[in-house]
């Protein structure tokens, strides 16, 4: 258990950050008043209280080094791989499919991300997985709505365990004098992130008015859109010092995150309407599933990966 | 014997533990509150798991006075099972065979429900593995409800637990289910047999509809 100073100064940050949002709420709430309770402010506090939770819980595992993140993270896959699957798996004949999906194909996949394989974990779900699980639906003979069965479970696993191992896989990356500081690049995609989500739903309450989306999402405005990711990617710029890029560069890679990170909001949200439901889960009080709070995080992670590996990266 | 017992109530807790890991389970009370009333469940029947769940997601003092009705044919045909059936879920076991039984299953049931406990009952009598959403009720319901007029009948909606484990497989996957508790229902005054199964099969089945609409 070690973690280098900067780890250390930006849990601080974020604990500030905590402190003073959870004053903030309570302080709207007295102003409210206890007797007519604001749906839109209950929600901020779950929110808040939620957010406690979550950053300890990362705080924790990111202190265990890479043991910390490879578990952390397998386990995220599997609630999110849960939630997504209950929206969409239907046929029995699928069952070993699924099975094998959850229990081979994830383990192997974070124990690749572990051992640090990377010509395969690159590949082993888009090439192995992709092409082994409609064998194994094929072979219980069922024929209906075969290429859509195949082609939701390979986007369930595609989306909530193989983007999503690319978190601890930038634990791998060898970047010369960064030498036992990767856990920071962790931190540095995680807060610009989930920082974008917040700034993005603030400035959305405050100012939001033109949709992007309406029929997808009608809290995903421009003004909040534009507001959350150009302010989050300042902030990411702020936090240059615990990277292993320079100011303008860190300004740059956070404006490609926090757009993903919103593309992927709004994909998810699409998936949603077409189940028709408004959450993936009910496990993260305020924010509703594990898939609600990943999806920013699973499309940037990957490309945040590549990028750092190409321009920064020895290996 | 103590042993026995604290080796009961270690195995239901990893139960219930291992049946929110794999499902998450979630209740839904629709109607009704999680209070320790005097009740008899009903619900769908479609996997071996389903009383588990009913079980999971029953706050721990209401838990341990809730229990299942289960057939003997199927609970007491090896050590293990009889175990888990009497030991752990401490089922109220009935013979399904009328051929063979000694006791009532109906007077059974009443018994349990004198001593204080709730019953889970599931009225289809067998595990559906049909197409249908809910197989036609046997006859029990009726015969409990007309003996214990004032215990609150409350149908149970499992949504699915049947895709976790399937009829015939061994290896549960991970799936999200949810338990729906609907508003109770009670045998009124000059309603004939029929009439009442019609009524609490169709409150069932309106708690799976209330669940599916998005």
């Amino acid at each position: 258990m070690s973690a280098p100073d900067e780890f250390i100064y930006l849990l601080g940050g974020v604990l500030c950050v905590l402190v003073l949002a959870t004053i903030v709420a309570s302080f709207l709430k007295k102003r409210v008043g206890p007797d007519d309770a604001d749906p839109v402010i209950e929600n901020l506090v779950a929110r808040i209280n939620a957010w406690w939770a979550m950053a300890a819980l990362l705080a924790i595992a990111m202190l265990f080094g890479r043991a910390g993140a490879v578990i952390l993270f397998g386990l995220l896959s599997f609630a999110a791989m849960r939630e997504f699957l209950t929206l969409t798996a239907k046929s029995r004949a699928d069952h070993y499919a699924l099975a094998t999906a959850f229990f081979i194909v994830l383990p192997f996949q974070y124990y690749l991300v572990w051992i640090d394989w990377y010509g395969l974990y690159s590949i082993f779900i888009p090439v192995y997985a992709f092409l082994i699980l409609p064998i194994i639906s094929a072979l219980r003979g069922e024929i209906e709505n075969f290429l859509t069965r195949v082609s939701e479970t390979q986007w369930g696993l595609m989306i909530c365990v193989f983007a999503a191992s690319h978190v601890p896989a930038l634990l791998t990356l060898q970047i010369p004098g960064y030498e036992g500081k990767s856990i920071l690049l962790i931190a540095f995609l995680v807060v610009v992130v989930q920082g974008s989500d917040v700034l993005q739903y603030i400035f959305g309450k405050l100012f939001g008015r033109r949709k992007i989306a309406p029929v997808l999402s009608p809290s995903k405005t421009w003004e909040g859109f534009l507001g959350g990711a150009v302010s989050a990617s300042i902030l990411g710029a702020f936090l240059w010092w615990m990277t292993p890029f320079a100011f303008w560069q860190a300004f740059l890679v956070s404006l490609l995150i926090t757009t993903m990170g919103f593309c992927g909001g709004l994909v998810m949200s699409a998936i949603k309407r077409d189940r028709g439901v408004k959450d993936w889960g009910h496990l993260i009080a305020g924010h509703g599933g594990f898939i609600d709070r990943l999806d920013s995080v699973v499309f940037s992670a990957p490309i945040f990966f590549h990028t750092v590996r190409y321009f920064w990266s020895t290996v | 014997m103590i042993a026995n017992s604290v080796l009961a109530h270690v195995t239901a807790n990893a139960i219930v533990l291992f049946a929110r890991l794999l499902t998450a389970v979630r209740a839904i009370w629709d109607g009704v509150e999680p209070i320790p009333s005097k009740r008899v469940y009903f619900a769908n029947h479609t996997s071996n798991g389903d009383f588990v769940l009913i079980w999971a997601v029953l706050p721990p003092y209401m838990r341990r006075r809730t229990r299942p009705v289960a057939g003997s044919d199927y609970w007491l045909t090896s050590k293990l099972k009889t175990f888990i059936g009497c030991e752990v879920f401490n089922a109220v076991l009935i013979d399904r065979n009328p051929e063979t039984r000694t006791d009532d299953p109906v007077t059974q049931m009443a018994e349990a429900l004198d001593s204080g406990s709730s019953l889970i009952l599931f009225p289809e009598g067998t595990r559906n593995m049909s197409d249908a959403s809910l197989l036609p009720f046997k006859s029990g319901l009726y015969h409990l409800a007309q003996q214990r007029t004032d215990v609150d009948l409350i149908p149970v909606w499992i949504e699915n637990l049947n895709r976790v484990m399937p009829k015939g497989e061994i290896l549960p996957i991970p799936l999200i289910c949810t338990v729906r508790f609907g508003e109770a229902l009670r045998l009124e005054t000059n309603e004939n047999k029929d009439a009442f199964l019609d009524r609490t099969h169709a409150a069932l089945l309106a708690l799976k509809e209330s669940g599916d609409a998005p």
